[in-house]
């Protein structure tokens, strides 16, 4: 019981120091900005653990944060080797393969209208499909390893990457492609010194999108079937043996994967449209 | 409507790549027989067998719309093969999710507009969420609740809900920060109380970005409600069907069940999307 008055004593006290802190001038400030939220996420964990513990609730329902600290400790070279599996070979290779697919594939439509005019529609709508669900099949004609994986991560991060490098390409103004071609600019020149670098900011949009998209696919398409290694089989095996800090684990990991790879995205975008509004001033 | 005539193109050229494809994976299972049997086939025999095969690697389009056709109307709706049983049990987990995540997001965006505590301390949170691949809890709330005895559809509409709040959330925050400074200060000189600028301020400026977001939310809670069909112990539902199918090789089968989910996700986001443009138009946003 008094693990359940503490936390929500915690809770009470952080809630308060952040609505005090939220009002003060100072909170616009990068460190507060940071501090706050971090306190609000301190304050779960806390909660959770004190849930837990108080109300005695069996791990094979809820396990504390701690016990799944403990078994992110315990068990890292699964996690690893899982990671290794899922997010470096599954999802990491089709977000390659599919991205670089889209772009090449809006660079060609890119002189014919009359193939966008047909792609777009048809790339938005299946923008919008529930492509998780091809996972099955690509399972069966690639096999159990991470290439089947791989496809599935391509097939979903296609259509997003090839709509928004489309809208991108066409976002340079009238004026600076005239400009362009007063200066007696090729196709290619006016693609690459004007219209890839105006396009990066929808590119990177599309680019971010498919992050999560490749973590989805490639643990989704574990539950069809996969190696005894990989995130979304320890997931499914886990929960199958009511090992529920294992699973918890596995979704930290994921959850980390995930941040750093859109992390990662946001950082190389940083650097390529510098120019952009809404990158400048922010250091 | 100029854009009718390249659409039904690329569609043509889609089916014909897959009719191409179709041959070309399907022709080794028909080598390989008539090498058994150690006959000789010709290439008109091999494209006729790769249209009919009863499991083949990549079931022929007609083959797919006669699966579809007979899912839907070729059965009583109860029956346990119909499409559209399956397809309802999906739909109606989905539509609870949705409502849901949809009001808790709603919820949520204006506690986070009104309280600048909240804002500071959540917000980060939901933006960060959005970058996590949560699809993969979904095993695990399944069988969580199964354990404390809440079967059916409320796990697969918890996975839903989540899947559809935060797009709702970040979404709507934006909507309902949209009216500008000075729109605000004219809220001010009618000295309009905090509720009154509210109601008849920002809750009918978020109402585009709500409709953008929930198009978005409506196609997640639906993937939400497909994956949670699939551990282990669903029998219903368009998930249960394809993981069925991939045990037993019932390629037909996977083909039918995808092709109905996106039927069914393209008629969820039309429906939003008409949804979408009436009250636009009513409000005066749209003409």
């Amino acid at each position: 019981m008094s693990w359940l008055i503490f936390a929500l004593a915690f809770w009470a006290a952080a809630w308060g120091f952040n609505i005090w802190a939220s009002h003060q001038g100072f909170a616009r400030q990068r460190g507060w900005r940071l501090l706050i939220p971090g306190l609000f996420g301190v304050t779960l964990l806390v909660l959770w653990e004190g849930i837990v513990r108080g109300l005695e609730v069996p791990g094979v329902i809820l396990p504390a944060p701690s016990a799944i600290w403990e078994r992110i400790i315990d068990s890292l070279p699964v996690l690893w080797a899982d990671f290794a599996q899922t997010i470096l070979k599954g999802a990491l290779s089709g977000y390659l393969i599919g991205c670089g697919a889209a772009f090449l594939t809006a660079i060609l439509i890119d002189r014919s209208p009359f193939l966008q005019r047909g792609l777009l529609p048809v790339g938005n709508f299946v923008a919008a499909l529930p492509i998780v669900g091809i996972a099955p099949i690509l399972v069966m004609w690639f096999g159990f390893d991470w290439q089947s994986k791989a496809a599935v991560v391509v097939v979903m991060v296609f259509f997003p990457v090839l709509v928004n490098t489309v809208a991108g390409l066409a976002a340079s103004e009238r004026m600076q492609r005239d400009l362009m071609a007063t200066w007696g600019a090729s196709y290619w020149q006016g693609l690459f010194k004007l219209r890839l670098p105006a396009a990066m900011p929808f590119i990177f949009n599309g680019l971010k999108i498919a992050t999560t998209l490749a973590l989805i696919g490639a643990i989704v398409a574990e539950f069809f079937g996969s190696p005894i290694v990989g995130m979304g089989f320890r997931i499914s095996t886990a929960v199958g043996q009511l090992s529920l800090d294992m699973v918890w684990a596995e979704i930290a990991v994921a959850a980390l994967a995930g941040s750093a790879f859109y992390g990662l995205v946001a950082v190389i975008e940083k650097a390529v449209t510098f120019w952009h509004p809404s990158q400048r001033g922010r250091t | 409507m100029r854009s009718v005539l390249p659409v039904l193109t690329v569609l043509l050229a889609i089916l014909v790549i897959w009719y191409a494809a179709a041959v070309r994976l399907n022709s080794a299972w028909t080598y390989d027989q008539a090498a058994r049997a150690e006959a000789e086939v010709t290439f008109g025999e091999v494209v006729k067998d790769a249209m009919v095969q009863e499991r083949p690697v990549l079931p022929a389009p007609h083959q797919v719309a006669a699966g579809l056709w007979d899912g839907f109307a070729g059965q009583a709706i109860t029956s346990k093969k119909s499409l559209v049983y399956h397809g309802w049990v999906t739909l109606s987990a989905t539509m609870v999710g949705f409502l849901i995540g949809t009001l808790g997001g709603i919820l949520l965006a204006v506690g986070i507009v009104h309280n600048k505590a909240m804002d500071l301390s959540v917000m980060p949170w939901a933006i960060a969420s959005q970058t996590i691949p949560i699809l993969a809890i979904a095993p695990m709330v399944i069988v969580v609740l199964a354990s404390v005895g809440v079967t059916g559809l409320l796990p697969k509409a918890v996975i839903s809900a989540y899947l559809s709040f935060f797009p709702v959330v970040v979404g709507m925050v934006k909507g309902l920060r949209s009216p500008d400074q000075m729109m605000l200060d004219q809220l001010r000189t009618y000295s309009a109380s905090k509720g009154q600028t509210f109601w008849k301020l920002r809750l009918p400026a978020s109402v585009p970005y709500l409709f953008t977001s929930l198009k978005v939310s409506v196609a997640a809670s639906l993937v939400g409600a497909i994956v949670g069909e699939l551990p282990a112990g669903a029998s219903a539902g368009l998930g249960a069907r394809l993981l069925s199918g991939s045990y037993y090789g019932q390629t037909i089968q996977i083909w039918s069940a995808l092709f109905a989910a996106a039927l069914l996700a393209a008629g969820l986001v039309m429906i939003v999307g008409m949804i979408e443009r009436r009250t636009l138009v009513r409000m005066g946003m749209r003409t």
